[in-house]
Parts: structure tokens; sequence; C-alpha cells
């Protein structure tokens, strides 16, 4: 469905991302780690045309879209949220779902219809006419979530959405996650929640200062050296292992 | 919703009779509440709706009030005609103005000083170029008769006056109910999200920016056919921004009513200060005193209502609104 191939993006002499790729199945999650700063934002928004990679290709569905403005790889059917989230502050949760809404319709109804839809989906039925502004942390992470459902993704690229939140919280936001690949949504994530990943991903990405180290199932990254010492630092998985 | 429905059919048949009630000058003047309620709508629905902020959108003022006078000066066109090409024209400058500075990636202050620096040049091209027959201005023959959007009496004007803002009115409210509408408020509120959201930014910027230059050529038209002359100074000054602005903050940008209700408010002040200025000697040197207290309200306003005037009435229009959506 996604196909990521030696994606490089330097900004000025630092190399963010170096010859990454990955691939996303339909149906799948698959998560996406790493430690701080390997350049995992920076490859999510590479993939959804937020920066022109330096070299390197995407596809979704087979059909390149390298290069593409933002705009238009969401029409195509790929939509990315926000690590640090962006509501539409001045107006209320209904209007800023209605905005993803409006990509598939111009009728004002039909998009609040979906708009209302998609709160329930994700657990904002009783928010709907609060501001963006008067939400808390875990509802602005919500509506980032509904925002870019309503736009009637096929994939949905979700950068920390439990980054912020209380494990209640968490165990809520896993369950709509759910809710939403089991609705038909495939899921690329990134996370630094590690309960979170192992409980929700079929297979993980690893990535280290802008190079994909490892990939495989959560018990088989949590069992490799390589990950270990990014995380940990040199020597460490022998440490551990002793 | 009965009752906005209600509050606006009786505003309605209020201004409708006004005309009919007060003498010739207070005709005048409120003939002038509409038509800067109208140019300021113009700028709200870029600048308040969209939030593309605007230091110089007199540029399409002066471009809508020279397309018209020289159609009709120099090549004898009816002005009614004339109307609807020098609204072309305005949204073409605006078209322009957009593609260059959102091309260039130009937001926020940035943008403000670029539309200012536009009209300032236009108006120095109004200076030096033959066509508009430089600093003199052009004069338009007086010969009131309707057939050539001159009326002998004001109350003529004064509802068309009244018509253009109803128009307006009703452009800001169809982008308060409109895909359109919403995806302005969006990139006004945050680009980045508007974008990933799918909405092509760039466009709607530009669209938004064609609309507004249109709009407000016709009001240039409008003031020129009314005062039947205009010079670089009255057609690309910038004090009609400024005006255009103001109303709009005042009022609320963003609101539909905004523009409106600013207008009135400055047209109020205008007329109070002039006439306390002629029976308070201490103030008689204090000229013009409108200034002052338009600086004074200015700051209050941001400072303790940054949504404008309209704020105080918002309250209940939420809860409207959320009980019909």
């Amino acid at each position: 469905m996604l196909e990521v191939r030696d994606i490089s993006k330097s900004f000025g002499g630092l190399k963010a991302v170096d010859r990454a790729s990955l691939d996303v199945a339909p149906g799948e999650i698959v998560g996406l780690i790493g430690p701080n700063g390997a350049g995992k934002t920076t490859l999510f928004a590479t993939i959804a045309g937020f920066h022109r990679p330096d070299a390197g290709t995407v596809s979704f569905e087979s059909k390149p879209i390298t290069g593409l403005p933002p705009h238009r790889i969401c029409a195509a059917g790929m939509v990315r949220t926000f690590q640090i989230t962006q509501p539409f502050a001045g107006i209320s949760v209904r209007e800023n779902i209605m905005v993803g809404a409006y990509l598939h319709t111009a009728d004002r109804r039909l998009a609040a219809r979906e708009a209302e839809a998609v709160a329930s989906l994700v657990g904002m039925k009783d928010q709907l006419d609060q501001r963006g502004a008067d939400l808390t942390v875990a509802g602005r992470k919500r509506l980032e979530l509904a925002r870019a459902l309503a736009t009637g993704p096929r994939l949905l690229l979700l950068d920390e959405v439990m980054a912020g939140l209380n494990p209640t919280e968490i165990v809520e936001i896993v369950g709509v996650i759910r809710n939403i690949r089991a609705s038909g949504v495939t899921i690329l994530l990134i996370e630094h929640v590690m309960q979170a990943v192992t409980s929700l991903a079929e297979r993980v990405y690893v990535l280290n200062q802008g190079r994909m180290i490892a990939e495989g199932t959560p018990a088989s990254i949590a069992d490799n050296e390589l990950v270990i010492e990014a995380y940990l630092g040199h020597g460490a998985a022998r440490v551990l292992r002793a | 919703m009965n009752r906005t429905a209600l509050l606006c059919g009786l505003g309605l048949a209020v201004t409708i009779a006004y005309p009919l009630l007060v003498p010739n000058y207070l005709v005048t003047i409120g003939m002038l509440v509409f038509f800067t309620a109208f140019i300021g709508q113009s700028w709200n629905i870029a600048g308040g709706f969209a939030g593309q902020t605007s230091f110089g959108h007199v540029v399409f003022f002066g471009t809508g009030a020279y397309t018209s006078t020289i159609l009709q000066v120099t090549y004898g066109w009816n002005p009614w005609l004339a109307w609807p090409v020098a609204m072309a024209a305005g949204g073409a400058v605006g078209w322009m103005i957009a593609v260059l500075s959102f091309r260039a990636g130009l937001r926020g202050s940035y943008f403000a000083l670029i539309t200012l620096a536009f009209a300032e040049v236009f108006r120095i091209l109004a200076n030096s170029v033959p066509f508009t027959k430089g600093g003199l201005g052009m004069l338009i023959k007086a010969d009131p008769r309707p057939i050539n959007f001159q009326f002998k009496d004001p109350i003529w004007v004064y509802y068309l006056a009244l018509l253009l803002c109803i128009v307006s009115l009703l452009i800001a409210w169809q982008l308060t109910r409109s895909r359109f509408g919403a995806r302005l408020v969006a990139i006004r509120e945050n680009e980045d999200a508007a974008r990933a959201l799918g909405i092509d930014v760039f466009a709607e910027k530009v669209k938004v920016l064609t609309l507004s230059g249109a709009m407000c050529a016709a009001g240039g038209t409008f003031y020129a056919q009314k005062y039947l002359y205009i010079d670089p100074g009255i057609a690309f000054g910038v004090d009609k921004s400024v005006e255009m602005l103001l109303v709009s903050m005042v009022g609320g940008a963003g609101t539909i009513f905004g523009p409106l209700i600013g207008s009135f408010t400055l047209m109020g002040i205008n007329e109070v200060t002039r006439w306390l200025a002629s029976v308070v000697p201490a103030l008689k040197n204090v000229q013009p005193l409108s200034l002052v207290v338009y600086g004074v309200m200015l700051i209050l306003i941001v400072a303790r209502l940054p949504d404008g005037l309209m704020s105080l009435f918002r309250r209940p229009t939420i809860k409207a609104n959320s009980r019909h959506a």
C-alpha cells in the first residue's frame, strides 16, 4: 500500500533521514519507533508531502507521490496527524472535524453529519460544541485523530498520539485505534510508549540517527541488539545479557 | 434563528424608512455608514475570515475607481457597464497580488506590508502615467440621471449603498455556512493543519483575495460616481486602507456584522466629535478630534475585546448555532 524507498532528507549539514525504506500492507498496523531525534517525524513529514525528499521515492497504492504537496496526498487517501497538536483553536470541535469532512463533500449538512459520526468513533460526541482551544491534551489528540479520519483516508499516519496521555487515556485511545483499523483503515504510527506499540502493531520499524536499523515483530525487535544499544547506549546489550 | 430573522427584518425596515424621515445631511451620513461597511466587508472577507491581513486594500478600491472613470471619461462608456469591468479589474489585481505574495510564501505581517507597498506603487503610478491624468485627477461630467449612475436625490445613493451593504452581508453569511468559508477559517486558524487535511491553501487564498478585490473595486466605482472626482491621493491613499481595516477590527473581524457595526460606531464617533469640537472651545484646536478617539478606542478594543464589539453579542449566537447545526 505504502512503499518508501531510500528516502533521504537533510537540513543544512544535518542528515535527518538517511536512505530509509519501509512498507505498509493494506490492513496492517505498523509501528515506527526510535530514540529522540532519530528522524521519525521528519520521515513522516516527508512521506506526507510537507518536506520534499533530497533522494528516494514514495508511492501510495502503486502511484508515485514523491514531492506532491500535502493536500494532493491527503486527497489521494493518506493523511497525517501532528505530534504537536494543531487544533483550529477558535472554532468548535464540530467545525474542526467538518474541515476534514469537506474534502469529499461541499454539502454542509452532510459534512456535519459525518463530523458527528467520526466524533462518536473517537469518543468526542459530548465535546462537539467545545472550542478547539478549550480541549485538554487528551481531547486535542482525539481531535487530531478525528479530523484526519473525517477526510476518509485509507492510510492514517499517526505521530505520537499517545504522548502526554495518562495510562487510562492511553488504554482508551488504543481501543479507538483498534476500532479505526477494524473500520478498514490501515495505520502507520510513530510511538514512544512501548507498551502501546507492542499491543497494537504487528510489525515495527526502528529508526536511529536517520537510518532504519531493524524491522520485525515487536517481540523480535525487543531482543535486537542494535535496537537495545540505540536506546540504552553502546554496550548495553552485553550488560543486559550478562 | 427566528429571532435573528426577526431582527434582520426589523433592521431592514428601519434602514429603508430612515432616509424618508430625516434631513438630507443625515441621509448622506447613513449612506457613508453603509458604504464604509461595504468596503470594510471586502477587507473582512480576506482579513477577517481568511486571516490574510492587508494594509493596502485601497489598491483594489483605486483600481475600481480609476477603471470605471477612465472607461467613462476617456472612452465614453456608460458607468453602469463600466462597473463590472472595474470589478473584474479589481479581482485581477487581487489575483496578481495573491499569486505573487503567496507563491513567495509571505504570511502575516510580511503579507500586510507587501499589500501596503502595492498600494503605494499604484498611487505613484496613478500620479505619473498619462492615462490617469496624473496628479490633476479625473473629473466626471455632472449629468445627474440614473442612466449615468448619478442621482439628484441623495436618497437613491443611500439606497444603492444599502443594497451594496446587504449584498456584502449575504456574501459573508454564505461564507459562514459554506465549504469555501470553512476552509478560509481553517487557513486562518492553522495553515499547516489545513494543508494536512487536504486544503489547497494557496488556491483558496488566491480565490479569496480575488473576490475581496472585486468587491472593493465595486466600492471604488460607487465612490467615484458619488463624488464625480478622483485623484491618486483619494483613490490610493493609505487612509482608506486603514478605514476598511479599522471598521472590521472595531466591529469584529471574521464576523458577518462586524464591519457594519464598526462602520456605524466610527461614523457616530466622527459626528459626535465634530459636534463636540464646535461647542467646547477647549477642543477646537484638537483637530481632528475623531482620530484621537479612534486611537484610544482601538487600543481599548485590542486590549479588552480582541474580537471586536461583536463579541459583546457573541454568547447567544453560539448557543443558537449549536442548537441548529
